[in-house]
């Protein structure tokens, strides 16, 4: 409980150490199991082929829903990896170590984050202009597609953590986790989604990738001590 | 200051003046909701646009102010639990959420009885209903996580966490909503506001407004009470108080 406010996190050679390490270890391990980082991003790719599927291959309807098939199966790609985030070290203990170790929880958790979005968030974004093909989008909308979905799921990446740390431990934490994580997500979606119907309608899409951008250092400030709370009352 | 307040902060001192005060806000409740629904029903006159319809108006607006003020009402006693590690604050929160969430769902279901008629739709993807939706997920994950810990303890700061996250999101979550509702203007439903409305017909949507309040209070009391006798069960003013002894 007293780790970190007995090393006050204000000097930055505490800070920086932590959170490059804890992005490094995670990042090592994420790469150890290839494999089901691989899973993860199948999930999503199948997630958006089905759509066409189950409503038409009519091209203008694609290009209509597609920014909107993409944003939400990146939210689903998105929860389908949160427990990846603390679970396993909560499972095996680590977490509590790394809570008891004199860095700064913050930025350990901000670490974690990091090293969760680079493994998951960052590869939907890569993949969102090949999975655009499928939907018949243009140029621009798809790199403004591309654009938001680089600022937005470092959003979702920070408060799936919040709701990953809170439900740690917990009985059908899977299910629980969608239903307390998804309804925060519903912003990142609107704006996101909304900054390619912006540009189709001729509106030019700064405004949603501004708020996108506005929502993303709001969440960086607030969400990570939000986490490590979170952490902290899972450990108790 | 005559009356020492954080006596109050203790369960066992609360739960006698909790049972006390439950009857005044219960009857005041009855009272002004029966005169409320007297004005809305019988005194004031037929809308001359959308005929009997609006009475819905009478339930339908208290429930939704209620609705978003429990969330905040919730989420403060949350931040008191959570700052001054207090047992009681932390009780209150848990016995606010189920009363906000019936708010919140009689606030949708009298908004969708009062669509059909007025705008010919259950549902439409208005900025307020879809924002009172998604306030409905937040109430039901409070809830559902604090019926998924077993220990109280650990609850209570979960929920206060969850809670404060949600508090800070809605204001952003209503303004995403309406700016996507704005850039979708597809629907046929006219989404204008009603034109000034009538004296007696707002005197009517207030009374009914404090009857709503009365009762949060009342409820949120009651369940309180049924709360700390849970949780405290071990202790000794539990076992002290009448209605264990002679149970």
């Amino acid at each position: 409980m007293t780790a970190d406010t007995a090393t006050a996190p204000t000097a930055a050679g505490v800070v920086w150490p932590a959170l490059r390490w804890a992005v490094a270890r995670d990042l090592k391990l994420a790469l150890r199991s290839r494999g089901e980082l691989g899973v993860q991003l199948l999930f999503y790719v199948i997630v958006v082929s089905l759509f066409p599927l189950s409503t038409s291959p009519e091209r203008n309807l694609l290009a209509t829903m597609g920014p909107g098939v993409l944003w939400v199966a990146a939210l689903l790609a998105s929860l389908l990896s949160l427990p990846r985030l603390f679970a396993g070290d909560h499972a095996d203990g680590t977490l509590e170590q790394i809570a008891l170790s004199p860095y700064p929880l913050v930025a350990l958790v901000s670490g974690k984050i990091l090293a969760h979005w680079l493994t998951t968030g960052l590869p939907v974004a890569v993949l969102a202009p090949l999975l655009s093909l499928q939907y018949a989008m243009d140029g621009e909308s798809v790199a403004v597609l591309t654009a938001a979905l680089l600022l937005g799921t470092p959003i979702l990446s920070l408060l799936g953590a919040i709701g990953a740390a809170l439900t740690l431990g917990l009985r059908a934490s899977g299910s629980l986790l969608a239903l307390l994580v998804l309804p925060l997500y519903v912003p990142v979606l609107i704006f996101g989604a909304g900054a390619v119907d912006a540009v189709r309608a001729g509106l030019g899409a700064s405004a949603n990738l501004s708020l996108l951008g506005a929502g993303l250092l709001v969440a960086i400030v607030a969400a990570p001590f939000a986490a490590a709370a979170a952490v902290r009352i899972a450990l108790d | 200051m005559a009356l020492n307040w954080f006596k109050y902060a203790s369960p066992a001192s609360f739960y006698p003046v909790a049972g006390r005060m439950i009857p005044w806000f219960a009857w005041l409740a009855a009272i002004l909701a029966a005169a409320g629904l007297y004005v809305g029903l019988v005194v004031a006159p037929t809308d001359f646009q959308q005929g009997d319809a609006y009475r819905i108006i009478f339930i339908h607006v208290p429930a939704a102010w209620m609705s978003m003020f429990l969330y905040v009402v919730m989420a403060g006693w949350s931040a008191l639990a959570l700052g001054f590690n207090t047992r009681l604050s932390a009780m209150m929160a848990q016995a606010i959420a189920p009363t906000g969430a019936l708010m919140t769902f009689i606030a949708l279901w009298s908004g969708a009885f009062w669509g059909r008629p007025t705008w010919g739709t259950y549902w439409a993807w208005d900025a307020r209903m879809t924002s009172e939706l998604i306030l409905l997920f937040l109430y039901l994950g409070v809830m559902a996580l604090r019926g998924a810990i077993d220990d109280p303890r650990r609850a209570d700061r979960a929920c206060g966490v969850l809670a404060l996250t949600g508090v800070v999101n809605i204001p952003i979550i209503y303004f995403s909503v309406q700016w996507w509702n704005s850039l979708h203007q597809g629907s046929s439903v006219s989404l204008t506001k009603a034109p000034a409305m009538a004296a007696i017909m707002l005197t009517g949507m207030l009374i009914m407004s404090l009857a709503a309040w009365f009762y949060a209070i009342a409820a949120s009391l009651a369940r309180v009470r049924i709360i700390m006798v849970e949780r405290e069960r071990g202790a000794a003013w539990v076992s002290e108080l009448p209605e264990v002894r002679n149970a």
